[in-house]
């Protein structure tokens, strides 16, 4: 079974072509690490699986849908309901409590703030953070921080986590404990992952890894 | 593993019989590399005897090696000590494989690039059980998984240095 799945991808940025016939597909509740070396397109990858940039050519489906060619509106929509983010620095919104952030996008979707702000509350706990809920974001640690952001993306729900480095600018401590949390939780929620990283140890959380190399996706695990 | 040596160790806070002594080990060391067969059990601590390194104690009549305790001696807690005090060799075992393999590949015109990412999985493949080893816990078990995720990692940021340095290699080994 399949979640979410590319097909011969191209993009290029002017000159620099960033994907190069890439291919790969994720299951449902699947962790999957996306590794290569620095410029091979990781992040070009995960921007066209997100739909936030659509690709030159070659085809995007999430759940039975083509994404490629959905119109902006929709596929907006579907980031909303479907597609969480964690990226490198958590972009969170630093004047905003840490429970204001999670609850931000359940409020965008429409939610009561009641209910918003108490479903927001109840990931605290979960993600070790009980107690800094009206704390500013700008004044948490790197590591709460990215907590935080976990629990943003994943407030709503989503069917895919789309996390970028998400603990590229922590120490092998702090970034344990927050890969820690992320898999443990997702696991519970049973959503899959897209875990673009440099980082092994990041990367040994996974099911399963892909390495992207010249904008291509090199297949794993093949014998020579 | 120096087991003789881990032995003495076990058997230096208070004296043991064998299978005692095996099921220290096997709860304390397994997981760091294999279980202590009752051969090699034995076969050691009648070399570390003969050694004067420990003695028995009081084996009843007529019993088997199970009946016997052994107590460590004078010299042996200070094997065990010149042990814990002399640092290792900093061996760069699987390195020192991983090279001639790159090397010979290179040699014959076999492709080292393929081999490498061969072995980056196997590597990201043990990677991911230690991981889930260390998630498991306790911490003793953690700390043992995160001493060989370290040392794995070190390794593949080696093989991903040299597969980017096959081509530069290459023309050296070749010149
Ligand atoms: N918005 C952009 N405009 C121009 N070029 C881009 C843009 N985004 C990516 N590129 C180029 O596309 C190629 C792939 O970039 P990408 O960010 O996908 O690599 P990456 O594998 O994520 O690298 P890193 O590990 O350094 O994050 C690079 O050559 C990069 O310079
Ligand atoms: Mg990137």
């Amino acid at each position: 079974m399949t979640i979410l799945s590319a097909d011969n991808l191209t993009k290029s940025f002017g000159a620099t072509v960033a994907l190069h016939g890439a291919s790969m597909s994720l299951e449902p509740g699947e962790i999957l690490a996306v590794m290569g070396p620095s410029g091979s397109g990781k992040s070009t990858l995960l921007h066209c699986l997100a739909g936030i940039f659509a690709p030159d050519s070659g085809t995007v489906t999430f759940d039975a849908r083509r994404l490629d060619t959905m119109s902006d509106r929709e596929r907006t929509r579907l980031r909303r309901t479907d597609f969480g983010f964690v990226f490198q620095f958590g972009e969170l919104v630093p004047e905003l409590t840490a429970v204001d952030n999670v609850a931000l996008p359940l409020l965008l979707a429409g939610m009561r703030r009641g209910t918003a702000y108490a479903r927001a509350r109840s990931w605290f706990p979960r993600l070790e953070l009980a107690g800094l809920e009206d704390r500013r974001t700008g004044e948490l640690s790197g590591g709460q921080a990215q907590r935080v952001a976990v629990g943003r993306a994943l407030v709503t729900g989503p069917k895919v986590l789309f996390a970028d480095e998400p603990t590229g600018a922590l120490d092998s401590l702090t970034g344990e404990k927050v890969m820690d949390l992320m898999v443990d939780t997702v696991r519970a929620e049973g959503t899959a992952v897209i875990l673009v990283t440099h980082d092994a140890r990041v990367a040994s959380h996974a099911d399963r890894q892909i390495t992207v190399r010249d904008g291509q996706v090199i297949a794993s695990g093949v014998q020579v | 593993m120096n087991i003789p040596t881990t032995l003495l160790g076990l058997l230096e806070p208070e004296p043991s019989h064998g299978y005692e002594l095996k099921r220290s080990y096997d709860t304390l060391f397994a997981d760091n590399g294999r279980l202590l067969s009752f051969g090699q059990l034995y076969g050691t601590l009648n070399r570390l005897e003969r050694d004067g390194q420990i003695q028995v104690l009081g084996a009843s009549p007529g019993g088997g090696p199970d009946r016997k305790q052994y107590m460590i001696t004078e010299t042996g807690v200070a094997q065990v000590e010149t042990w814990l005090s002399e640092p290792e060799r900093p061996e760069p075992m699987l390195q020192a494989t991983l090279f001639v393999k790159v090397v010979l590949a290179l040699l014959s015109d076999r492709p080292a690039a393929r081999y490498l990412d061969v072995q980056r999985d196997a590597h990201l493949e043990r990677m991911r059980e230690l991981t889930t080893m260390r998630k498991a816990g306790p911490l003793s078990r953690t700390m043992l998984a995160d001493y060989g995720l370290f040392h794995l990692e070190a390794d593949l940021r080696w093989i991903d240095m040299t597969a980017a340095r096959l081509d530069q290699l290459r023309d050296e080994i070749s010149r």
